[in-house]
């Protein structure tokens, strides 16, 4: 039973390898009120067997609420955030590993990884040199907002620098599940066909990018990248996509420089806030002073 | 099979309103879902049936509104019906337009006792 928010957090299991941190941060505790907008309803109607009740509420609106709720945390500490998503076996780990090992030189990283068993994941981004949680989900498929809440409670906030979550290998779940991200970015190997994008379109059309991964195979395959490329289009126009081989690091500098982009981005947009905040508090000086 | 998950915030939704709304049980539930949301409308079914019991909606029945796919297509300046992701426009055979309606998945409306 989680103290903080009463909730039964069911087969979740998070393992870390650091202390963990108090419950801090408050993850979307707010989510009373939410969709109850029924007060003027006639409860004279009660004394009748049967009534109608209106809700007109998304299914999701609690992750919603949970996933705004780490979303503003990420922008007050400026941080960016990613969301990884592919089938398993994409390589999204060893593209992780390879990636906080160059980029914890230049900002603060960490990933949260999430698998249905094991902490293997976790020990090899460690093992990269980053900090990192894995959430194991059990038997569910998917990570959610509720989960990343709790995951951030044993992990240390990469302020100014970049949160891979490293989502459950699933093509299908997670594109529904709003973590608080950034973007989602969807990894695709070349092993895996070029029609994924269109047997998964959900997924592809989630994602603000995707990565087209293992080129390094494309001599011994089958594998039209051109196709693959229309296709992921076709679903989604407003895709970016890059190509790269986390084996080899061909590449990885055009994704490493992505990733960087997005890092400054996240702080400027913190740096503005913060200048913000300080006019407005210094205009509120100025008038009392005055 | 998140399916069983979405069904899981569908009980809890419907379980929250009982004591503000003070009713016994839930009968009926209606879900809108677009045609190109990410659900499987017969696991929803199934996920449902085993997600009710022991709650407030054990006998509740479900009924699934599907709203159609909508979209703007940018070369055509139209609104288009799309049930698919890669379906091209269907007046100009192009794939750039962006969905409008259809992605939704939305508990509507309940009836309780």
């Amino acid at each position: 039973m989680c103290v903080t928010c009463g909730c039964g957090e069911g087969e979740l299991a998070i393992h870390s390898h650091d202390h963990p941190r108090e419950h801090g941060h408050g993850h979307g505790h707010g989510h009373d009120g939410h969709g109850h907008g029924h007060d003027g309803h006639d409860h004279d109607h009660a004394r009748e067997a049967t009534r109608r009740i209106s809700l007109e509420q998304d299914i999701l609106a609690k992750n919603a609420e949970y996933a705004a709720s780490n979303r503003q945390l990420f922008a007050e500490r400026g941080v960016f955030v990613l969301n990884l998503v592919s089938s398993p076996g994409s390589g999204k780990t060893a593209l992780l590993a390879r990636t906080v090992q160059i980029l914890r030189d230049e900002f603060p990283v960490a990933v949260i990884g999430g698998d249905q068993q094991t902490a293997n994941d976790a020990e090899r981004i460690l093992a990269a040199g980053a900090p990192a949680v894995q959430i194991n989900t059990g038997k569910g498929c998917h990570l959610d907002a509720h989960g990343i809440g709790h995951a951030l409670e044993r992990l240390p906030l990469p302020e100014g620098g970049v949160l891979f979550v490293e989502n459950v290998g699933n093509l299908v779940c997670p594109a529904d599940f709003d973590l608080g991200e950034a973007h989602k970015a969807v990894v695709l190997s070349v092993t895996e066909g070029e029609d994924k994008p269109l047997k998964y379109p959900n997924m592809f059309a989630a994602s603000s990018l995707m990565l087209l991964n293992k080129t390094d195979l494309l001599p011994y395959i089958d594998f039209d990248v051109a196709r693959c490329l229309e296709y992921a289009r076709r679903v989604n126009p407003d895709i970016e996509i890059l190509q790269l081989s986390a084996r080899t690091g061909d590449g990885l500098e055009s994704w490493l420089d992505w990733v960087r982009r997005g890092q400054r981005t996240a702080l400027a947009q913190q740096v503005s806030r913060l200048e913000a905040d300080l006019a407005a508090a210094r205009a509120r000086l100025a008038r009392r002073g005055g | 099979m998140h399916e069983f998950s979405l069904c899981d915030s569908i009980i809890e939704t419907l379980a929250a309103q009982t004591h503000q709304q003070g009713f016994e049980r839930v009968r009926r539930v209606w879900l809108e879902i677009g045609a190109l949301a990410n659900v499987e409308l017969d696991a929803l079914r199934f996920a449902f049936e085993i997600a009710r019991e022991n709650t407030v909606a054990a006998t509740a029945e479900l009924d699934i509104i599907t709203l159609p796919g909508r979209a703007w297509c940018l070369d055509c300046a139209r609104t288009i019906e799309v049930n698919q992701f890669f379906d091209p426009c269907p007046l100009c055979g192009g794939y750039q337009w962006r969905l409008t309606g259809g992605n939704e998945m939305r508990i509507k409306e309940m009836e309780v006792e």
